[in-house]
Formats: structure tokens, sequence, C-alpha cells
């Protein structure tokens, strides 16, 4: 079974075409890299795929259903979750509670129960704030477990939002560049934690620049070059096309 | 058992309310208590809103002059009795908040700034040129607050029912923001995509808790008309919209106990400061400047803080 669909995806800013026509295929259960140059679109099209931008033109299927124009948090109760290239840690909270808020989907989070305080919240948040502790050792943040999230460093932070993204249990996870700015250990991390989300059962669609990441931890890898598909295909078949070298690794090698 | 700090708090509140009226207070003292109870439950009405969600608004003395004319002109002109007006004014001030929630919290930053300023102005316009109704700007009287043939009325039962009514709104507010619900809000403050993504129906959340707010200054708007029984449009209008921003930022934003802290000081100090006379407003405004350039997160959070540093 595939977990995402793509086809003939567009989305266009004014004259620019950050994607372009583009249709993929993500099995369920592998590690789908996504590459290209800055600008290639690989951001635009993480938010069509978690509903942050509505497609120019172009259909997404979702494990089978057809999710088109859904809003985010449509989607992240059909099981999609992601991370931010740019950081998006809510810094006015404590860091688990930001991995509490990515569980929303499965706790009452309605104002009335909210405001008497039921026993059902209770009981439920205490599960969940469990949980999210037990995600923030996970992602190796257990040092972080009362601080602030504005008192974490920027490495921590790239963790957090993926613990937050695991809280939601999702069955498709979205990384958007997770070892930008990270040094060679923490980059390491980043690999076995991936690679431990994948063994988990979740398929994951990661999009990155450090290329030993990807070669490693990719099952299929797509290029992307303005908003186009340069090339598809296993990690070996991608390394050896002269297209990909021209365009993107011979530059950054 | 330990006692959730939450919990502590509610009843040191509840010590402090009830022992108030043992030192004694004279009708001055029992006058300011009532005002600052009314701004109270207003503030921590809008701490949610501003505070916790992060939605500004400047028009919220608006929504205490919708529940204050509807009770005075629901029981002058059309005898309804005094809870069923009230019901009345913040059911009606509440529809009005949903239908206008939509497209002004689509707005961020200063455009919802402007457009909630609007919204409060408009009101207090509103309620100024419906002479025939609410005298217009000389204001109108209002009936004492009667249920049946009961009526509520001298200083002390109006400070015993305020004071209920506080420590509800403290005990529901505390509860709200220590929930999932209470955490989304926090999470739109924090990153609207980032709950957007955790599955936060945004646009949904923010309606609600603008409503809420809304209904919550109706209701003291309406208890204010009763207990002063008078209304003038000054209730609404654009000054005390501000002062009760004021109220949340200086005692501290997302912050319950700031809230009282807040509307406590700011409905106290110009009474103290009343003795500088002409240099009243000059040092009120000194006051909040010093506040807000060391004290950027309100008196309480920021007091908190220091408070934790110390004893680790
Ligand atoms: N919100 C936007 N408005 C206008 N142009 C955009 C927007 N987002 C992206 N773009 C443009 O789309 C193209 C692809 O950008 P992006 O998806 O961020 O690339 P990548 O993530 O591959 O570096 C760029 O030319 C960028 O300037
Ligand atoms: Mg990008």
């Amino acid at each position: 079974m595939s977990a995402l669909e793509v086809s003939r995806l567009s989305k266009h800013f004014g004259g620019v075409a950050a994607v372009d026509d583009l249709s993929f295929t993500v099995e369920a259960g592998s590690i789908h890299a996504i590459i290209g140059p800055n600008g290639a679109g690989k951001t635009t099209l993480i938010n069509l795929l978690s509903g942050i931008y509505a497609p120019s033109a172009g259909v997404i299927t979702m494990m089978d259903e057809t999710v088109t124009g859904f809003s985010p948090d449509r989607l992240a109760r059909l099981g999609l979750s992601r991370t931010f290239q740019n950081i998006q840690v809510c810094m006015n909270m404590d860091a688990i509670s930001n991995v509490m808020v990515g569980g929303q989907t499965r706790v009452d989070s309605g104002f009335f129960a909210g405001l008497l305080h039921l026993p059902h919240i209770r009981k439920a948040d205490a599960a969940l704030r469990e949980e999210a502790a037990a995600l923030m050792a996970y992602v190796g943040l257990s040092q972080y477990r009362t601080a602030q999230a504005s008192q974490m460093p920027y490495g921590a932070l790239k963790r957090l939002e993926i613990a937050r993204a695991l809280a939601a249990k999702p069955k498709i996870l979205l990384l958007d560049e997770p070892a930008a700015g990270l040094n060679h250990s923490e980059t390491d991390e980043i690999r076995k934690l991936i690679e431990h989300i994948a063994k988990a059962g979740v398929t994951v669609l990661l999009v990155e620049h450090d290329m030993k990441l990807v070669m490693q931890v990719s099952t299929r890898i797509l290029v992307l070059d303005y908003g186009k598909k340069l090339a598809e295909g296993t990690p070996e078949v991608v390394r050896a096309d002269p297209q990909v070298i021209a365009a993107y690794l011979g530059v950054a090698a | 058992m330990t006692i959730a700090p939450r919990t502590l708090g509610l009843v040191l509140l509840a010590i402090g309310l009830a022992a108030f009226p043992l030192l004694s207070p004279n009708a001055f003292a029992y006058d300011l208590a009532v005002r600052v109870l009314i701004n109270a439950v207003v503030v921590i009405g809008l701490n949610l809103l501003f505070g916790y969600t992060g939605q500004i608004s400047l028009g919220h003395a608006g929504f205490i002059g919708l529940g204050t004319y509807a009770s005075a002109v629901l029981t002058t002109h059309f005898n309804w009795p005094p809870l069923v007006a009230l019901v009345a004014g913040a059911a009606g001030t509440g529809l009005l908040a949903f239908v206008i929630a939509r497209p002004i919290l689509t707005l961020k930053g200063h455009h919802l700034a402007m457009a909630t300023l609007g919204m409060g102005i408009i009101i207090a316009i509103a309620l100024n040129n419906e002479m025939h109704y609410t005298g217009g700007s000389d204001g109108m009287s209002v009936p004492a607050f009667t249920i049946g043939s009961w009526t509520l009325s001298g200083d002390r039962n109006w400070y015993a029912l305020l004071s209920i009514l506080l420590l509800a709104a403290v005990w529901t507010a505390s509860n709200l923001v220590d929930s999932p619900a209470g955490r989304a809000l926090q999470a739109i403050h924090g990153s609207e995509v980032a709950a957007r993504i955790a599955g936060v129906d945004v646009a949904g959340v923010k309606v609600k808790v603008f409503v809420l707010s809304a209904i919550v200054a109706s209701v003291m708007g309406s208890l204010e008309a009763h207990y002063l029984e008078f209304a003038t449009p000054d209730t609404a209008g654009f000054v005390r919209s501000i002062i009760l921003m004021t109220m949340v930022i200086v005692g501290g934003m997302a912050s319950i106990p700031g809230s009282l802290v807040g509307a406590a000081l700011l409905t106290l100090l110009p009474q103290v400061l009343s003795t500088f006379e002409d240099g009243e407003t000059i040092v009120f405004g000194i006051i909040l400047i010093v506040t807000m350039i060391f004290m950027p997160n309100g008196l309480v959070p920021t007091l908190s803080n220091r408070l934790t540093r110390l004893r680790s």
C-alpha cells in the first residue's frame, strides 16, 4: 500500500511554480527522501502535503483517501504529522507541554470539560504527560524534562519538534531538514532516531541537505529541481544519475 | 497526597476574601473591593484571550457595556426581571461575539488591534446614540438587583456575591489553562502553524475563547449596572478597554494570579494617587512605564520566576 500518492501536484506563487506538475508515490513503511538545491520546492511540497497550503492543481491521496485541500488539523487526525525547517516551538510553554500539544487529537480538548477539569480529562492528561516524558527520553531530551522551551539550545529544539510530532502517534511523519544546523554527532543521533521511528512502522518523508545522512537512511530518493522531478529511485540509482550529479550532487561535492 | 499549587492558591484567596469583612471596612473600602472584584473577573476572561491565546482586544469594554445596557434597558423599559435581563444580555453578547469572531480573529497584530478597537468604539457610539432607551451620555438609572421578592442590597452582600463569582472564575480559569483546551490556547499563542499541525482547530478555538471572554465581560457589566444602580456609556468606552488591557499586562500575561494583582493594583492605585492631585496621571504613567521596563512579563510572572531562581 502507498502511504502517500501525489498526482500532478502544482503550487504557484504569482509567476513562480514552486511545485510544478509533480507526481510520485511514497510506500508505506519506507524512508522516502526529498533532495534538491535551495528553492527547489521541498518545503512547499511539505506544506502542501500537510495542508498548510492548498495546491493550485493536482491530487494528494493519503492511505487510499483523497485528502487534497484538507486542513492541517484534519490531516493530523488522519495520522499525518511533521516538523519544520524553521523551528516552530511554542516558546511561551515548557518543553513537556510542547510535546503534549502533539497529543492534542487524542485527548478531549473541549472547553466545557476543561473549565470543570472533569475526571476523564485529569486522567487522560496525566497519561499524556507520562507519554510525553517517555518521548522526550526517546529523542534524548530527558535532561530538559522540566525546562522551559525558551531555555533550550537549537539542537534540542529540533528534537523537541520530533517528539511533539511523535506524540500524535502519526502513521506518516514529514521531516523538513531535521539535521540542518546540527554538528556531526548530533546528526548521527538524528539518523539513529529516524531509523528507530521507521522501524516502529512510521512512514518517513525526509527533506534533508546532508547527503551522507540521506544516502544512509533512505529507501528511495526523489530529486527536485525548480519544482519538477529531476530523478527518483534508490540511493544507488540516484547517486549514479548523470543529471543529478550535474544539477546537485556535483555542486555539493 | 500533596496539594496542587493552584488548589492552595484558591484556598488562600478564599481565606483572604473571607477575612476582609473582619477588618470592619467602611463603605468606601467595600466599594473599592467590589470594583476590584468586578474588574478582576473581567480581566481573567481577557487574560484567557490575550495573555494565554495572544489575541489582543482593544474593545473589551464594549462587551461590558452590552451587558450593562441589556440589564439597564430591559429592566427599566421592558420590566424584565434582572436575572433574565442578565442572561439575555450575556446570550446576545455571546452571539454578537460569535458572529464577529471569525472574520476579526483571522487578523493579526496591529490589524486585530484596530478591528477590536473599532468594534468597541462602535458599541460605545451606539449606546450613546440610542438616547431614547439609554439616556445618551447622561446615562440612565438602573433598578436594584432582585430575584422574586428578594433584593440584593448593601455593600456586604454585593461583596459576598462577587467574591463567590471571583472564586468560581479563578477555579474554572485555572482548570481551563491546565487542560488540553488550555494547552491549545497557549500553543496558538506560541505558534499557530504548530498548533494547526498538532490538530488544533485554530479558528474554532479562537472563536470559543473570544466568546467566553465576551460573555464574562457582559455578565460583569450587568452586575456592575445593578450594583451602581446607574449606567453610562463610559462603561463601554475606549479608556476602560485600555485600562483592562493594562491590568492584564501589568499583572502578568498568561497568569491567573496576575489578573487579580493587575485588577487590584490598577483599581486601587488611582485612589491612592489622588493625594497627588494633578500629578495623579503622571505618577500613574510612570509606574506603568517602570513596570514594563523592569518586568516586561508583568508583576506576578516576573516575581515568581525570581523566587524559583532564588530557591534553586
Ligand atoms: N509563501 C511563499 N510565497 C512566495 N513564494 C514562495 C513561498 N514559499 C516558497 N516560495 C518560493 O517557492 C520556491 C521554492 O521554495 P521552497 O519550497 O522553500 O524551497 P526549498 O525548501 O526546496 O528550499 C522558491 O522560489 C521560493 O522563493
Ligand atoms: Mg526548505
